[in-house]
């Protein structure tokens, strides 16, 4: 015969909550990187772990350091065009217009309407490729393999037309001082058009695999939280920042070669966690889809580099071999380099990555005696030490891919 | 220590004109007579002030607390060159998002065979890499920084590569590993110069400072390496 007795087992809730708080293991140290697929590059986590709480981490960083800085020092403003494609290498027009931007504020050259409409458009055409890529593989590191699939499709539509304005897929060194290496070819617009209608149904892809997928809220939603005080005080910009909710956007508040004549409307999010990041990224590139529309729509003709600037810009090849003052003229800022006045600047641009400055000191002449590159991905992983811990080490895969940061540019 | 900063979040017009930036003639007066240790420099872009190393650290925290320049954007030094009085300075870049405008601040170090600047990374915790990127390329010692090493550069590097008479092509320098060292002998090496694409010195003639290749560094001046 079977009896039943009654026992208690006490609050099982509450057992649980006090067995998962007591962290009392031995502590171990773990080192990731500097050459590891969640980094995006090779950035290197030092931390420090209580079963798979993280306590500490130390982001160690140099692996890709290359001194662009003293290298600009000793070359001419033109030369150093290409090295500016090496900072952020998924966005790198965005840095060229960056950077001819800040050189020209030195001086007192004005840029044409068209030349202006032509870096608004592949500034916006370099934040899509930086943010389908951000996508792609936030979604990768949150176990998502396949809207990685989608975006490096559209992205590869994006670098086919660089090429044809560019001559080259990745390294574009499309700016000089004073204006862009060529002019926009035959029909180039009417393919970016062509392009960015089909875009946002790539979009919609993603966003049907991701936004509203459980695994993926999951591993989101909540994590890697950053409060505005915190954000603003460890000087995180672009969508990082944004996503905080806090409203700066260097297009809208200060803008730059003609973006307050389009329409478009700044994203922000409300808890600064990886989802609202992620939201953020897919909302601007809807963005600036609007922004590439209404640039084509009111292309402006004329000149498309400032032709008066004599002694910045040099002279179309046709021009130069059959006139000589033209000859002369090339060969001057060829060889000493486009003379800018001397003077301190300091220039922002708003690129995919965060605000891109650079602070150029000039003596006069062709060459800049000291320049600064403030690279928002620097600033955006300084914040790591203060919000990794408290958060699961799977969870620092997710927190890296939604900061979005680009070695390149972080180490120069 | 950036536990528990009294932090003010302060609230924006958002029906300012486009770039109508409100750091105009009216606020540059009133902070330089608030300040009376700034001096303004000419500018052409910023409101530019130089402050005294040992104001620095105040001048910067009413900035922040009473100003609203929330955000410090950049925090970098320029070596101005050997034989210069005042041989190193710092300049700091913050953002205000109240008046949509930058402020400049330059500080002169007084020490130029130990310069040293007070850290502002109490502050703005941004501050902390910045410094320690300053530190590690031109040696400018933040006194109370929190962790003053290296972040570029590895810990034991010895030099500070962008002070002016930091050559360009590096120099030869034992790697930090000694044992990777022992097996393969390697260290850094200096760049080649010749045949490389940064070869345009500041000074010197152009025809001088042209990139060549290696065989052709002579010049109607020198005369042909043998």
């Amino acid at each position: 015969m079977s009896t039943t007795k009654e026992i208690s087992i006490g609050d099982i809730g509450s057992r649980g909550a006090e067995a998962s708080t007591k962290l009392d293991g031995d502590k171990m140290a773990l080192n990731v990187g500097p050459s590891h697929p969640t980094t995006h590059g090779v950035l290197r986590l030092i931390m420090e772990l209580d079963g798979d709480l993280i306590q500490k981490c130390e982001p160690v960083l140099g692996y890709l350091h290359r001194g662009d800085e003293k290298i600009a020092e000793n070359m001419t403003y033109n030369q150093f065009v290409p090295y500016t494609d090496r900072l952020d290498y998924l966005a790198p027009l965005a840095n060229n217009v960056a950077y001819a931007l800040t050189v020209e504020k030195l001086t007192n050259i004005e840029i044409p309407p068209r030349c202006q409409a032509i870096r608004v458009l592949v500034c916006e055409m370099a934040r899509i490729s930086s943010h389908l890529l951000g996508m792609g593989v936030f979604g990768m590191d949150a176990g998502a393999w396949t809207p990685f699939m989608y975006t490096f499709t559209e992205r590869e539509k994006l670098y086919t037309l660089f090429e044809e304005l560019t001559g080259a897929r990745f390294t574009t060194s499309y700016t000089r001082i004073g204006g862009v290496a060529r002019d926009v070819p035959d029909g180039w617009l009417g393919r970016v058009e062509s392009f960015v209608d089909q875009l946002p149904k790539a979009i919609g892809e993603v966003e049907k695999l991701l936004t509203r997928n459980r695994i993926f809220l999951d591993r989101t939603e909540g994590i890697g939280e950053i409060s505005k005080e915190d954000a603003l005080a460890y000087g995180l910009t672009g969508p990082n920042l944004r996503a905080c909710g806090i409203d700066l956007d260097l297009r809208k508040d200060k803008p730059y070669s003609g973006y307050e004549q389009y329409d478009f409307d700044v994203p922000i999010g409300t808890r600064g966690d990886c989802y609202d990041r992620y939201l953020v990224r897919i909302e601007e590139v809807l963005q600036s889809i609007r922004i590439i529309k209404q640039v084509i729509k009111d292309f402006p003709t004329g000149a498309w580099y400032a032709e008066d600037a004599k002694k910045i810009f040099a002279p179309p090849k046709e021009k130069i071999l059959s006139s000589m003052e033209e000859l002369i003229q090339n060969f001057m800022i060829v060889t000493e380099g486009p003379q800018i006045p001397a003077g301190e600047v300091y220039f922002e641009a708003e690129n995919p990555k965060g605000a891109l400055g650079f602070y150029v000191v000039s003596k006069g002449g062709g060459v800049p005696y000291r320049m600064k590159i403030r690279a928002p991905s620097f600033c955006n992983l300084s914040i790591l030490e203060k919000l990794a811990p408290g958060h699961f080490l799977s969870d620092i895969t997710v927190i890296l891919g939604s900061l979005d940061f680009v070695m390149g540019e972080c180490d120069r | 220590m950036e536990e528990n900063l009294p932090f003010v979040i302060f609230e924006r017009p958002r029906r300012l004109p486009p770039n109508n930036s409100m750091i105009d003639e009216d606020f540059t007066k009133s902070l330089l007579e608030k300040h009376s240790y700034l001096t303004q420099r000419d500018s052409v872009d910023w409101l530019t002030v130089e402050c005294a190393p040992e104001k620095l650290v105040s001048f910067v925290q009413s900035l922040r607390d009473l100003e609203g320049f929330e955000i410090l954007i950049d925090l970098t030094a320029i070596d101005h060159g050997e034989g210069e009085e005042f041989r190193y300075s710092t300049v700091i870049h913050l953002y205000s998002l109240v008046h949509r405008g930058y402020v400049r601040i330059h500080s002169i170090c007084a020490d130029n065979d130990k310069p040293a600047m007070p850290s502002v990374s109490g502050i703005y915790p941004a501050a902390n890499w910045h410094e320690r990127e300053t530190f590690d390329m031109f040696g400018i010692h933040f006194s109370d920084h929190p962790n003053l090493k290296r972040i570029l550069m590895w810990d034991e590097y010895p030099y500070f590569p962008l002070r002016k008479d930091f050559p360009l092509a590096g120099i030869d320098t034992p790697l930090p590993a000694d044992d990777v060292v022992e097996v393969t002998q390697a260290s850094v090496e200096p760049a080649p110069m010749m045949g490389g694409p940064f070869v345009s010195p500041n000074s010197g003639s152009m025809s001088d400072s042209e990139p060549r290749a290696k065989d052709e560094s002579w010049t109607e001046k020198k005369g042909k390496p043998v």
